[in-house]
């Protein structure tokens, strides 16, 4: 009986793997459950032909229509516009809310810094599609809608990264230019503003090249761009025009893409 | 000998911080001058509409500080519970099915072929919106919350398995080779050396898209793909402002305590 003396060793203790082992079951279990759920009301008979269903949209979509792309320059320039009006509005708005939210500059850290926050986080959880489907029903279809929608979602996005980026400079840089006597503004302008423009630009590009891709699908809420031809193509199932309007779609993002990241290399 | 007269500059200009280069700064700021006058130009604003709207948006901000959750609680409730089943499979789906994609996507584990086959998925998934696949599987699968989750779960993979990948490739080397100098298979060495590095990553990541696909949850639901973005457009679509800010407030309750969450248990694992 020499067995028992020897302790084995364990890579953890009974109590933990009996925790992890709830943990994971218990997970298991919620996802079954939601399964459960969520496929109550599916009607299987679709979702069994979907093959079907593919193969036949696969076979109307090509060829794509490729003289429909007369049609699209116009919608495409608007895309373009509302992406970049729309970053331009979120931006503008964004600097100020980031320097109210940034604890090192903040004027009050009891009042102004939470409602910064609450305005970052507001506009943060609400996509642009649903900011663009409240403003047409507000100010009525058209490029307006859309740019505003863009510009009110761009604001929490384009503020959280800059306050975040406030909060990290090198303070000693602060320091130095208020001992030379300046104010608040101007230790603003020499030490802050110099410390966060590349922070600034490369965030600005990549809010732009990601509202690109938000602005081409605006229009199916009716906020203008290639959305209002696209929804018209699918409600009419010409879907070689939606393959066209697929492809103008994925050369523009990836057009947009290769312009940030040049941007990026260039300012970083 | 310098004489003492020499004139030193009293002023002192700040030098632009980017585009050095004057010429180009001037034609810049020219190109984007010219843009920006076209742009405005190309929106069309009907001031009677804005003006006629300026009412309705009144009585959204209204909706909004005196939500109506009651009257439709109900379609509420079922949105709301679509949107949090479709959320929660489709991440768990998303992380099984992008795991083996992420391993396979990363240099310093998978052979060439299977790692340019990866990374063309991730490709693939990467660039269209998730609305835009949306749209199409809801015409192939009908709609509902089940095209919703294939939505998501084909986005999770774009996301997570790049990510994946990326974080595989910059893990520590030497633990790779230490267990593969004890004879380990790849699978070993996966098991052994890969998996606890990457570990306390793809939890956060995890998280992190969990949070992702509830936002997004919200929206594939105008398209017909179910959840809470159907009951938002059908409100709307009704006008009833009261309650489409009931739903608008829950939804951002719901980020909030997603992000906090997850947030708390990224620290907790890390």
């Amino acid at each position: 009986m020499t067995d028992t003396s020897t302790p084995v060793w364990h890579y953890r203790t009974p109590k933990q793997t009996l925790l992890r082992w709830l943990g994971w079951f218990s997970l298991v279990a919620l996802t079954v459950l939601c399964w459960q759920l969520m496929t109550e009301n599916t009607i299987w008979a679709f979702v069994s032909d979907a093959p079907d269903q593919a193969a036949d949209i696969g076979e109307r979509m090509f060829p794509p229509a490729w003289g429909y792309i007369g049609e699209l320059w116009e919608p495409l320039w608007d895309t373009i516009n509302i992406a970049t009006l729309g970053t331009l509005i979120g931006v503008a708005i964004a600097v100020p809310v980031a320097f109210l939210a940034a604890s090192n500059t903040t004027p009050s850290t009891r009042f102004v810094r939470p409602l910064a926050l609450l305005v970052i986080v507001a506009s943060r959880s609400i996509n642009s599609l649903i900011w663009a489907l409240l403003l047409v029903a507000i100010i009525g279809p058209g490029l307006l809608a859309g740019v505003i929608a863009i510009g009110l979602r761009s604001i929490g996005f384009v503020a959280k990264l800059l306050y975040e980026a406030i909060e990290e400079i090198d303070t000693t840089q602060v320091e130095a230019v208020r001992a030379t006597g300046a104010s608040g503004a101007q230790v603003i302008d020499y030490a802050i503003v110099p410390q966060i423009l590349p922070a600034f630009w490369g965030i600005s590009v990549f809010r732009w090249d990601i509202n690109i891709r938000e602005s081409t699908i605006l229009g199916l809420v009716g906020a203008g761009g290639l959305g209002i031809q696209l929804s018209a193509s699918l409600a009419t199932l010409a879907w070689n025009q939606v393959a066209m309007i697929f492809v103008v779609i994925l050369v523009t993002v990836i057009a947009s893409e290769w312009v940030s990241a040049r941007v990026r290399q260039a300012v970083i | 000998m310098q004489s003492p007269t020499t004139s030193y500059p009293t002023r002192w200009k700040r030098p632009p911080l980017i585009l050095t280069h004057p010429v180009w700064r001037r034609v810049i700021y020219l190109g984007a001058l010219i843009y920006l006058v076209l742009a405005v130009q190309s929106i069309e604003i009907d001031w009677q509409r804005v003006w006629l709207g300026l009412d309705r948006g009144w009585k959204f901000v209204e909706g909004f500080l005196v939500p109506d959750f009651v009257t439709r609680w109900r379609d509420i409730s079922e949105g709301l519970m679509e949107s949090l089943t479709m959320t929660v499979t489709s991440t768990v789906a998303g992380i099984l099915i992008s795991v083996p994609i992420g391993i396979g996507a990363a240099r310093n584990l998978a052979p060439a072929p299977v790692y340019l086959a990866c990374r063309s998925i991730i490709t693939l998934s990467r660039s269209f919106q998730e609305v835009i696949i949306a749209i199409l599987l809801v015409a192939m699968f009908g709609f509902g919350p089940f095209a919703g989750f294939l939505t998501l779960a084909f986005a999770t993979i774009g996301f997570l398995s790049k990510l994946l990948a990326e974080d595989i490739e910059e893990c520590d080397h030497s633990q790779l080779e230490a267990i593969r100098a004890t004879g380990a298979s790849w699978w070993q060495v996966v098991n052994y050396a890969v998996q606890p590095q990457v570990m306390p990553r793809l939890v956060g990541l995890s998280l992190y898209r969990l949070d992702i696909n509830f936002r997004e949850s919200a929206v594939i639901g105008i398209v017909g793909a179910g959840g809470i973005g159907a009951t938002l457009n059908t409100a709307i679509d009704r006008y009833e402002y009261d309650s489409a800010g009931a739903i608008l407030i829950i939804i951002i309750a719901i980020v909030l305590v997603v992000e906090y969450s997850s947030s708390w248990i990224r620290r907790w694992v890390q």
